[in-house]
């Protein structure tokens, strides 16, 4: 009835393939669209010459960058307030770029016709390498703006510096290192597209789409285009994968739209998988210089960062508006330290728009690697076991809440003790001592830790908002007179599983089975507004309005048992799922019980509705933290380079476990997540711009074949800042997995005194680590 | 999605209705097996034949059998065929070492031995596989049957023997008594394509090697075999130590190219490092 292990009510139509994806959805007279995209990363548009695909007998349109521009809709702003290019005009800045859209009959003639658009390009020299971007004389990308002469983005910092400086002058130990968490994708199984469908006599559009944030996709729409809200209605059905890449609104978005509006007829667009991997939101790309600073018998004083990051050609990235860098600044991670200092500068270079899609919790993911790469360089400088070196410095259980150097308020746990229970669960002690015996034999046995504070649930709203809109999200809850019940709620599930957590948590608050729940979400007209799913932010905030929302319903529900019963509301009392006489037990009313007397005769006091249903906005009081214990333990062949997790044991501590095997799962993916990110996943560019991972030939996702059998623990620290004491854990395995996996590698490797290596390590990267001439990854390799 | 421009399909009903299809629709015409190369080829627009005429009805190219001391291997066994059955696998067991690592139970269900020598990519594995073996591949044209040493196969990259309106109809391998066979690959995550593999077909007499067959791939390693290294084995007791020197002149003869599998010097490493471990991982197997 509550809390506990459930089948995913949406898995009966995803397991028969019933599930309906936007490219499922077909409807009369539709039309499709497709996009031609820029071959450079950097060229000047000289001509677009469309007479031919226009001559095509199957094509109804094509639209162009100038097209766009009579619309006033040639660019758009992006969620980091910046614009970005819908359809280029004067300049294509990225490889892959969209340059002109053709609606026609079908797909086939869509494509075809894109081979007869002539486009004529002037190549410009590109900046590839982030860390050239703001050489003198680097090429001027967003020359679009006015007054620009350099690629800067902005400059951003947090922390106390003189503090953090102080200590580092007074410091027994410092050391540093350089480390690239390199362009990621979140490449979801389905890819980006939609379907417009623009009511000419209604005035009415209709956009099938799916994205994470069907909302805000519906204001923004109304904000940039003008059309009135009431007019516009963002469906967001079954979604294959998020990860943050469908957070954003694409080009392909918009150019379905106007093609709809442009032809009179539905206009769906669906991006294939190249053009998924090469233009839309990618992650990461930060180049990090870490230091770090200690007295001899390792108590961490401080940390200093700087950070290169590199966002592409236009600024994209979803984040909260007051924070550039994400959370970035939660750096300091899980340990009790006295100052940090980070710089974070942002730079534009010909590569995608976008910067933090997928599962990172707005850059966390790129802080808890920083900070757990550097507690391993630091373990090694001092000569101390990793494991050792982080017990002494975790935050302890008495700290909490715990105002962190750079101003974050983590709400509970003991984080001790989920290290501890990950060492037993791994025997540690027996794996250093196998270890030990392996390098005597010249084999290479690695063991990695990290330990990870994850933030998530953003806002609340007053410190967090993108482009205006607070991050906060609603739910209504409607009681049917059976005492059957219908959510709806604000986010969007992209395989979370929200039909069945959200479900359980009206049944644990309203004494009904969670299959007397239905679940509605992802339709603007049929779902109360709110900002989505991402960062972690479902069961923090929706799952919490959700259980706000169940409460209030409580309490009328109270206000009519207490009719039925001739008492006064003030003498029940709320027993196992009942409203009850207090004492009185063989007074109990049901919630259907109740919901059907409220919609029958019964005489309701004054001011009683004859109802049960209520609405709610949760604006989240803080974020909350989740954190976890991760070890991975791996085999390295050095005749090979080649890397073989043996074994991964992940503790994790989310809060109350609304559904464990749903947590479980979104654990197993974010590991194997790690996993793909640590030893195979990079999108690399070669000098002239060229991706050279734009498709799943040469960008590899881990199949189950590189992952062990996860080993999985739990602490539970309930959140006292969450109705229910939940935590957000879609991202956590993601955010501290990768860590574990390079320090495991970088611990094989130790004998020949390697202390870093940069991700993604293959093969070729280890052995050339080894052999100390270790290659930028991010780059073409030669 | 991505979709192929138009192009005109037909099913052929024998080898000969095959070749008079081919003959029909000239040089822009394509063979179709498994389709695995070919069709993302075309959904990308890399490739667009005006027509392809579809061999997979034709059952006489799916034999896998041992006629006159050769295994036979029609040109549309399918890659898991191959490994699932013990005809090839029992006297080489190079081929179940090559076939478990080659793409995945997907493509391998319907990418075939003949549709992988004929795309001649040069990191294929079956290449190496073949030219270690030294099989003899059967190619039927309108001017007949012929036969082409495997070694002789590839031209260059994505270039082979099969001419424009040929088939190719199997690859025969000479079965040697008591030989041993070992691949060994190195790839960047399963059903990824080699950084680089190196197979190795080992038969002794008298106690030192007689017979020696080395095949190499994704290294530019010429015909995908290493001539100087087979010859530095003849003659000499198998070891530790002559299998190293074997792997460092297969590697000495390769020339790999860089690219996001791996730098050139990574990849003559391996060459060297696979020749060795597949000669020692032979040797053990005779
Ligand atoms: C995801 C993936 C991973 C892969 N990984 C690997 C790998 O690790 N190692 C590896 O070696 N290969 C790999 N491959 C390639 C795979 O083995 C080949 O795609 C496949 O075996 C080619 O055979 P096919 O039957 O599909 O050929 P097709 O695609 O049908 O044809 C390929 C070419 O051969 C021609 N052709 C086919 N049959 C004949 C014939 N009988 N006579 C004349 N011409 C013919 C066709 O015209 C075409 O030009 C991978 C492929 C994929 C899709």
């Amino acid at each position: 009835m509550s809390f506990g292990r459930m089948h995913r009510k949406e898995d009966a139509r995803f397991i028969r393939g019933r599930g309906t994806y936007v490219d499922d959805v077909k409807l009369p007279g539709m039309l499709h669209g497709a996009i031609l995209r820029s071959p450079y990363a950097h060229a000047r548009i000289v001509s677009i010459d469309t007479s031919a695909a226009e001559a095509h007998p199957k094509v109804k349109a094509v639209v162009t960058g100038a097209t766009l521009a009579g619309l006033n809709l040639a660019w758009m702003p992006t969620l980091s307030n910046d614009v970005q290019a819908v359809l280029a005009t004067d300049k294509v800045r990225f490889q892959g770029q969209e340059v002109a859209f053709v609606v026609a009959e079908d797909r086939y003639a869509a494509r075809d016709a894109l081979e007869l658009i002539e486009v004529e390009y002037e190549p410009l020299d590109a900046v590839i390498d982030a860390r050239t971007a703001l050489d003198a004389g680097a090429p001027v990308i967003r020359d679009d703006l006015e007054g620009k002469a350099d690629n800067h983005i902005f400059d951003w910092q947090a922390g106390d510096r003189a503090r953090t400086d102080e200590l580092f002058e007074r410091a027994e130990v410092t050391v540093a290192q350089d480390m690239l968490y390199p362009r990621v994708h979140p490449a979801p199984l389905e890819t980006c597209g939609a379907l417009a469908d623009f009511d000419k006599v209604t005035g009415k559009l209709t956009v099938w789409c799916p994205t994470q944030a069907p909302h805000a996709h519906r204001t923004l729409y109304a904000m940039v285009a003008g059309l009135p809200e009431h007019k516009i209605r963002v469906i967001s059905p079954d979604i294959g994968g998020g990860f943050g890449n469908k957070v954003g609104i694409y080009p392909g978005y918009v150019c379905a739209i106007v093609g709809s509006i442009v032809t009179g007829r539905p206009v769906k667009w669906m991006e294939d998988r190249s053009e998924n991997l090469m233009s839309t939101s990618f992650a990461r790309d930060y180049h990090m210089h870490g230091e770090i600073a200690a007295d001899r018998d390792g108590r961490i004083k401080a940390i200093r960062v700087k950070v290169l990051a590199d966002h592409g050609a236009f600024n994209g990235t979803a984040q909260p508006t007051k924070f550039p860098a994400g959370f970035f600044h939660v750096f300091t991670g899980s340990y009790d330290l006295e100052a940090a200092h980070c710089e974070v500068t942002g730079v534009y270079t010909n590569k995608a728009p976008g910067g933090v899609a997928y599962a990172c919790s707005f850059r966390i993911t790129e802080a808890v690697y920083l900070v757990e790469r550097l507690m391993d360089v630091l373990a090694a400088e001092l000569g101390v076991d990793p494991a050792e070196l982080r017990m002494r410095n975790l935050l302890k259980p008495d700290q909490f809440p715990y105002t962190s150097p750079t101003g974050w308020e983590y709400d509970s746990g003991d984080y001790p003790k989920t290290l501890r229970l990950a060492l037993d669960m791994a025997g540690y002690d027996e794996l250093r001592a196998e270890q030990a015996a392996k390098r005597a034999r010249g084999e290479l046995m690695g063991i990695g830790i990290s330990f990870f504070t994850e933030a998530v649930g953003a806002g609340p709203r007053k410190h967090m908002d993108i482009l205006g809109l607070g991050m906060a999200d609603g739910a209504e809850l409607r009681v049917h007179p059976t005492g059957k019940a219908v959510l709806r709620v604000s986010c969007q599930s992209q395989g979370q599983g929200h039909e069945t957590t959200f479900a359980q948590i009206v049944g644990n608050e309203l004494g009904i089975p969670a299959d007397d729940v239905e679940v509605v979400h992802g339709d603007t007209d049929q779902t109360p507004f709110g900002l989505g799913t991402y960062g972690s932010r479902s069961t923090p905030v929706s799952g919490a309005a959700t259980a706000v929302v169940a409460r209030k319903v409580r309490d009328r529900a109270k206000l009519v048992a207490a009719a039925m019963l001739e008492a006064s509301p003030d003498d029940l009392e709320w027993q196992d799922g009942k409203w009850s006489v207090v004492g009185d037990p063989s007074t109990a009313k049901s919630l259907a019980e109740i919901a059907l007397a409220a919609h029958s005769n019964l005489e309701l006091p004054e001011g009683v509705e004859g109802h049960l249903d209520a609405v709610t906005v949760y604006n989240p009081p803080n974020l909350t933290y989740p954190f976890g214990a991760y070890i991975c333990v791996v085999d390295v062949d050095p005749g090979t380079g080649q890397v073989k997790v043996r074994r991964f044991v992940a503790v994790d501590d989310c809060g109350v476990r609304i559904n464990p095997m749903i947590v479980e799962g979104q654990v197993h993916g974010g590991l194997a997540d790690g996993v793909g990110m640590a030893l195979m996943q990079v999108m690399a560019f070669d000098e002239d711009g060229n991706h050279l991972g734009a498709s799943f030939m040469d960008y590899l996702l881990p199949t189950s074949m590189e992952c062990p059998s996860w080993e999985l623990g739990e602490t539970v620290s309930p959140s006292p800042f969450h109705p229910i004491g939940a935590k957000g854990v879609g991202e956590s395995a993601t955010v501290g997995s990768p860590a574990a996996v390079v320090n495991a590698v970088v611990d094989a490797l130790a004998p020949y005194g390697i202390r870093h290596a940069d991700m993604p390590l293959t093969p070729a990267n280890v052995w050339r680590t080894i052999d100390g001439r270790p290659f930028r990854t991010d780059l073409a390799i030669s | 999605m991505q979709v192929p421009a138009t192009f005109a399909y037909e099913r052929a009903g024998s080898v000969p209705h095959a070749l008079e299809l081919l003959d029909r629709y000239g040089p822009d015409a394509r063979v179709v097996a498994g389709g695995h190369s070919l069709i993302p080829m075309m959904k990308l627009r890399l490739a667009q034949p005006e027509a392809l005429i579809d061999i997979n009805g034709l059952s006489e190219l799916a034999q896998l059998s041992v006629e006159d001391g050769e295994l036979v291997i029609g040109s549309m066994v399918r890659h898991a065929e191959l490994l699932a059955g013990a005809v090839a696998t029992g006297p080489y067991p190079i081929f179940e070492d090559a076939e478990r690592v080659i793409a995945d139970p997907i493509v391998r269900n319907r990418g075939t031995v003949g549709g992988s020598l004929c795309q001649g990519d040069p990191s294929e594995d079956l290449a190496a596989v073949f030219a270690a073996l030294r099989a003899t591949a059967v190619i039927q044209g309108p001017a007949g049957v012929r036969k082409v040493p495997v070694r002789e196969f590839h031209e260059g990259p994505y270039e082979t023997a099969v001419g424009d309106g040929e088939l190719l109809l199997a690859l025969r391998v000479p079965i040697l008594d008591g030989a041993g066979s070992a691949y060994e690959k190195v790839e960047r995550r399963v059903g990824d394509w080699p950084v680089a593999a190196a197979g190795a077909v080992l038969q002794l007499d008298g106690g030192v090697i007689a017979r020696a067959g080395i095949g190499l791939t994704a290294v530019g390693a010429e015909h995908f075999c290493a001539p100087e290294a087979e010859a530095h084995l003849i003659g000499k007791p198998p070891g530790a130590e002559v299998f190293a020197e074997a792997g460092r002149i297969a590697a000495e003869h390769c020339e790999p190219h860089s690219d996001q599998r791996g730098p050139a010097d990574y990849k003559r490493h391996l060459a060297a490092e696979l020749t060795r471990r597949a000669l020692a991982r032979a040797v053990e197997r005779i």
